[in-house]
């Protein structure tokens, strides 16, 4: 329980992970909370990737880190952009009435 | 060692505690902050732990930048005022139930394999990793960064170019009706379709039409 080894930091991950993938179901009323969902699942993977790079001593995880940071940043201003113009269009960005697709 | 286990516990409560927040604030403007504080308690974990850079890169990169774009699209698109709530409406109600079942068979999923996964010990002791060595961890991620991940570190690139173009283009918007100065009409404009000259008779005055 004191001695902090890689099981602590994995089970963060999965923690926050899961979260993440609660937050992207039950959220039902407003988009940019899905988005934020996703970056927290981003964020669970970043914290396996690193706390397995330290544990491990190899490094080629914090720079896959570097690269999953990169892309949760481009995603986000596209995903954000994409909204922006939904909203112009139609005026909502409420989960339920987005049904373009008919999905 | 106990310093490690306090801050770590500290940090890790706060960041799971900001993550439950960020899903379940009514407000959108509150989820954001949540966002914010869940990084800033997982850099500090990281520069806790010996990845520094990444720590100091998520601190500028997530707080910085995405966060901060989060919260400008919320106030811009004022969905602040919507309330944000999980048990409103037979609509959301219906997903309540399978979101549960779901996450939380990931979570035990992924736990079962953290607890059933046996490893050796000794690989696992900090004395042989990349903390111990004597150039620091920013010099080292450096070192293998520019070499053996140039082609990775340059599609990383494209990546953030095409995202920037891609977001400039989708929100671009061209609004009619507007009048703009043209710099190619102004420049290429020459003395004959301005000026006229004419020739005034006394007392008849010049009569300009347009």
């Amino acid at each position: 329980m004191i001695d902090i080894g890689l099981g602590h930091y994995l089970t963060l991950g999965a923690v926050i992970f899961s979260i993440g993938v609660i937050g992207i179901f039950l959220n039902r009323k407003n988009i940019i909370v899905i988005l934020m969902s996703i970056e927290l699942i981003l964020l669970a993977v970043n914290i396996n990737l690193v706390a397995f790079s330290i544990y491990l001593g190899d490094l080629a995880g914090q720079v896959f880190t570097l690269f999953i940071l990169t892309v949760a940043a481009a995603e986000a201003a596209i995903g954000l952009a994409i909204i922006v113009v939904y909203f112009r269009n139609s005026g909502t960005i409420r989960v339920e009435e987005i049904d373009k697709l008919k999905g | 060692m106990i310093a490690h286990a306090i801050f770590f516990y500290t940090f890790s409560i706060i960041a799971v505690v900001s993550a439950i927040m960020v899903t379940a604030s009514k407000n959108t403007v509150h989820s954001v902050f949540f966002l914010i504080l869940d990084f800033i308690s997982i850099s500090c974990l990281f520069i806790m732990i010996g990845a520094e850079f990444l720590g100091m890169i998520m601190l500028i990169v997530y707080v910085g930048a995405v966060a901060v774009l989060f919260l400008f699209v919320v106030m811009m698109l004022n969905v602040a005022q919507q309330k944000n709530q999980w048990f409103a409406g037979e609509q959301s109600s219906r997903h309540i139930p399978v979101g549960l079942i779901i996450s939380t068979l990931i979570f035990f999923e992924i736990i079962i394999v953290i607890g059933g996964w046996k490893y050796k010990p000794e690989i696992f002791d900090i004395n042989n990793s990349i903390a111990q060595t004597s150039i620091s961890n920013t010099h080292s991620l450096g070192q293998i960064l520019y070499t053996d991940y140039i082609h990775v570190f340059q599609i990383s690139g494209m990546i953030l170019l095409v995202a920037m173009v891609g977001a400039i283009v989708l929100t671009f918007r061209q609004r009619s009706g507007l009048k703009r100065q043209s710099y190619i009409k102004q420049i290429s404009r020459e003395r004959a379709e301005g000026v006229e000259v004419l020739e005034v008779q006394s007392n008849k005055g010049v009569k300009i039409d347009d």
